[in-house]
């Protein structure tokens, strides 16, 4: 059955006179079966091609078989699929609206086309809704796609003067300010910088929910950020927008690790980016295992001018799936020397 | 769970108010935590909502202090419920005067007085939401409230221990002033008689307004000398089998928009039996169409019936609890329908053993908070789990995954109250009535330029000018420009199409739909663009912001209606292009049914524009 909204129908799904298990199962994706038991395999026709993939797959790892690439915006391999960005539609026969294929289950005779008249529409539409109403300057495989579909953002006209500081935070569900459509509406808003470790600039978020499910039970489980709002207004919050450390965040980093577009940023690169030092092209990428503790997290150091300029996690790494703790995202300042704090 | 709280605690007056839904705090038990592996419905998450609604109608609005507390006692993360919180219009999340006007400016109103009662206000009360801090009173604009028979419309609250709400239709700005004159208590406005919003009362033929304006709304008794709970005993006699038999003979679909097989929703929830012993009905009472008030009137008329309907279909399907969730603007039928259950209760028609027989069935009433999305099913299971009111992607369907993970049953609420008369008459007798692909009677809301407004009952096939006849012809000029039919998320007519079969094959059979059945004519006066921009403007502040062709593609369509309205001519001459594309993406690409709609009703007043702007009196926006 396919997963679903909320998140934690999941863990609680057990038979009713079972007793409760007392260790709480980790979130992440169901383990392979033992090898021998086959899985059974369903057919199902992609732009005319016939694919046999195994039961339970989704129409996007269907895709994937045939090397069709489709676009994601809210999908992450580590995460449950939350099907919000809606870019990865698929047109699938029978159906009246158009299926989001990170989240659809493949189904034995289905027939689906990736790249019809109106998918095309549908996903150059949803990028250029975002590439006009969010600074997309950090995102570049948004702006790819972008491109790939011929979007035209500014066609929507120029972008609304952005909100004063801790404005957007005042929006009451249900109310907004009349429009008289010369400009388009934005969530540009200034950077929210309030700890040493990382920024958040909201107006680079198009919403893809992916920090909240890190900060909650997909993997921190500290529940520090969530969507408050509505509609347009609809933004990733704490509490009454209190600054971050009064909040419940551990700094454990994951919602940076899992942003796709730039909103989350490790301080150290926003410094950078702002002086005009960042140079992604020069970087280089060592893997290594984090030194703290047991765990034996695997860290991608990204090193620039032989100095190291923030930490990631694979998410094929097996250990944490590409989620860390605050000592593995931000403890490397130590290996810089002493007298280079910062 | 570890929570982190900050710092603020509540008032005495904000712990009562928890208290007083979630009980006093017990310092013995550790109360608050709970498993993490225990089943969601155990847990007390569900009882979020009902908690703020208690914080907000005790004190104005929900301050930090509250919700820690509320928190603390569900064990919930402050981040969490802060976003379920803001998420409803209802709701205050900043210091609020305690008494509250809400003036409907939806498009019933905003042809029969609203603006007028805006201007007033704002001329007295500066700008909606707008207060000095030491004010008492402030005003805002509202969404449809679901009194378009007695437009203009208000609503009035005023928050406190003895915290009272009470709608005003027909209002002036006069009277609204006055009920708030002294806060502390609440208003009596003289009682409206029930013909003004069931014209028909009284008139052989009838079948769900049958009783109305004959009963006592409140009195079980003159429920039961009525005829009530015949059919409960008929159904309990005949046995789940041959009750869903009955439903499926009777070709009955659903009246909340959907038109989905009532028998097919049914047959499933009971299948599921066996691997699913527990399950839920669920009425869907979130009636928030702008031009419906179909459900309201039934629900204040005779809400005894809507709750033998609940049981019948609880014990047909084998569901042990239902819920009924009502949006949270409609005082009177909450008050008669939270009434009408502990009566039933009392007098053993819900529990344990109803009808002193080993079955079991209760109501639990739920109060939505000021949101129109949660009337779409998944939307609703997650407010009432506790959850933002974001729907869920389909499939699974409710009847497999719905409330709590449960399957359910989901039913509007005049789709059910359809349940008795089917039960006692036969599936085939209801069936006879109608069309073949639209069987039996249909609950008609007639509102805007029309003789007679109201709630009207017919049998399916009467066209659009029978509607219209039915209800006194053309009101205002006399003149038809167009009419609006099934809401903000229905399509407008000509008055060429006024032949149209109002079934839902007739209606579909044109690219209209049904819907939640409204009839808004519009006579000569009127400016159609503004009633379009509002109709846009409203799908803007209700979209949940979930998905990103429906959040984004509702600012967007309306700025291009601004743009080509506005007569401004930058950016017009792509407006019309825009608007297509974007109606596309949000129909073929939404996540739910509001999205899906957003732009029906825009898109199908442009296509008969021209013929709209022959008819007008010489006005020309579009040119």
């Amino acid at each position: 059955m396919e997963k679903k909204k909320p998140p934690t129908q999941d863990r609680f799904s057990f038979n009713d006179s079972a007793p409760c298990p007392t260790v709480p199962v980790p979130p992440g994706p169901i383990p392979a079966p033992p090898p021998g038991t086959p899985r059974n395999r369903v057919t199902l026709t992609v732009d005319g091609k016939t694919v046999r993939v195994p039961e339970g797959s989704t129409l996007l790892e269907a895709c994937k078989t045939l090397g069709i690439d489709t676009p994601t915006l809210c999908y992450l391999e580590n995460l449950n699929p939350v099907n919000v960005c809606r870019v990865c539609v698929v047109e699938l026969e029978g159906a009246r609206t158009l299926v989001p294929a990170c989240s659809r289950r493949v189904e034995d005779g289905m027939a689906i086309r990736t790249d019809s008249e109106r998918v095309r529409l549908s996903r150059r539409m949803v990028l250029e809704f975002l590439a006009s109403s969010v600074d997309v300057s950090t995102a570049p495989e948004l702006q790819a796609y972008l491109e790939r579909y011929g979007g035209q953002p500014e066609r929507y006209g120029p972008a609304t003067a952005p909100a004063a500081a801790g404005e957007p935070e005042t929006a009451r569900a249900g109310v907004h300010c009349p429009t008289d459509g010369q400009t388009a509406a934005t969530v540009a808003q200034p950077v929210k910088i309030d700890n040493d470790l990382y920024v958040r600039d909201y107006g680079k978020c198009i919403l893809c929910y992916k920090c909240v499910q890190a900060c909650g039970e997909e993997a921190q489980n500290t529940f520090a950020i969530a969507v408050a709002g509505r509609g347009f207004d609809s933004r990733i919050s704490t509490e009454y927008a209190v600054p971050l450390p009064d909040s419940a965040c551990v700094y454990c980093g994951n919602c940076i690790g899992v942003c796709p577009t730039g909103a989350l940023m490790f301080k150290s690169e926003y410094d950078m980016r702002e002086a005009g030092t960042w140079k992604e092209a020069e970087q280089e990428r060592t893997d290594t295992i984090c030194p703290y503790c047991g765990v034996g997290c695997t860290l991608t150091l990204h090193v620039q001018d032989n100095r190291i300029v923030k930490a990631t996690s694979p998410l094929d790494q097996e250990v944490t799936r590409g989620h860390l703790c605050i000592k593995g995202r931000f403890g490397w300042q130590f290996v810089q020397g002493k007298g280079k704090k910062k | 769970m570890d929570l982190h709280i900050t710092g603020q605690s509540p008032d005495g007056d904000e712990r009562s108010a928890v208290d007083s839904v979630l009980g006093p705090l017990q310092a013995s038990k550790a109360e608050s935590y709970h498993l993490p592996q225990e089943r969601p419905d155990r847990s007390r998450r569900h009882l979020l909502l009902p908690v703020l609604h208690a914080i907000n109608s005790r004190v104005g609005w929900i301050s930090p202090g509250a919700l820690n507390y509320a928190c603390s006692r569900l064990n919930l993360p402050p981040a969490e419920a802060f976003g379920v919180a803001d998420f409803y219009g209802l709701f205050s999340m900043t210091p609020r005067p305690r008494a509250v006007i809400h003036v409907c400016d939806d498009i019933a109103c905003l042809i029969r007085g609203a603006p007028a009662i805006c201007e007033h206000l704002a001329g007295r009360l500066g700008p909606p939401g707008a207060a000095e801090p030491s004010s008492e009173l402030t005003w805002l604009k509202s969404p449809c409230l679901g009194l378009c028979e007695r437009a203009p419309a208000a609503l009035v609250s005023a928050a406190g221990p003895k915290a009272w709400e009470c709608a005003l239709a027909p209002a002036t700005a006069d009277d609204l002033l006055a009920a708030m004159d002294r806060p502390e208590r609440k208003p009596e406005p003289p009682p409206v008689p029930t013909s003004l919003s069931v014209p028909q009362q009284g008139r052989p033929g009838l079948r769900l307004l049958r009783r109305v304006g004959r009963l006592q709304p409140e009195s079980l008794q003159d429920h039961l000398a009525q005829g009530g709970y015949e059919a409960l005993r008929k159904a309990v006699d005949l046995g789940p089998e041959r009750v869903i038999g009955e439903v499926i003979d009777s070709k009955l679909v659903g009246r909340g928009g959907a038109a989905f097989p009532a028998g097919r929703k049914w047959e499933a929830v009971y299948r599921a039996r066996s691997s699913q012993p527990v399950r839920y009905l669920v009425c869907n009472a979130d009636e928030s169409e702008p031009g419906t008030f179909k459900d309201r009137v039934l629900m204040e008329e005779d809400p005894f019936l809507l709750i033998e309907s609940m049981t019948i279909a609880g014990l047909a399907t084998g569901c042990e609890q239902g819920f009924l969730y009502i949006r949270g603007e409609y005082p009177l039928a909450f008050e008669r329908l939270s009434h009408a259950i502990r009566q039933a209760r009392h007098h053993g028609f819900l529990g344990k053993s109803i009808l002193n027989l080993d079955l079991s069935f209760d109501i639990e009433i739920r109060r939505g908070a000021g949101a129109y999305i949660c009337g779409e099913e998944t939307a609703l299971f997650n407010s009432i789990e506790g959850f933002r009111g974001e729907p869920r992607n389909k499939p699974p369907f409710p009847t497999e995954v719905g409330l709590f993970g449960r399957p359910t049953l989901v039913n509007n609420v005049e789709t059910l109250v359809n349940i008795p008369g089917i039960v006692l008459w036969g599936g085939r007798s209801f069936a006879a009535v109608g069309t073949p692909r639209s069987t039996g009677t249909k609950l008609f809301c007639l509102s805007g330029h029309v003789g007679r407004p109201g709630v009207y009952e017919v049998p399916f096939g009467a066209t659009l000018a029978d509607l219209l006849e039915l209800a006194g012809g053309v009101g205002g000029s006399g003149r038809l420009q167009g009419v609006l039919i099934g809401g903000a998320a229905g399509t407008f007519l000509s008055p060429g199409e006024l032949d149209t079969p109002m079934t839902f094959e007739g209606t579909r059979a044109i690219g209209a739909a049904l819907g939640s059945a409204v009839v808004m004519p519009f006579d000569d006066s009127v400016d159609l663009s503004k009633i379009l921009l509002r109709i846009a403007a409203f799908f803007r502040d209700e979209s949940c912001g979930q998905c990103v062709p429906c959040r984004v593609g509702t600012v967007r369509q309306e700025e291009a209606l601004s743009r080509l309205f506005g007569g401004n001519a930058q950016g017009v001459g792509q407006a019309p292009l825009q608007l297509a594309e974007i109606g596309q993406v949000m129909s073929d690409a939404s996540i739910c049914g509001l999205g899906h709609t957003a732009s029906s009703a825009i898109q199908s007043a442009l296509a008969r524009w021209s013929e709209f702007s022959d008819l007008r009196q010489g006005l020309n926006p579009d040119d």
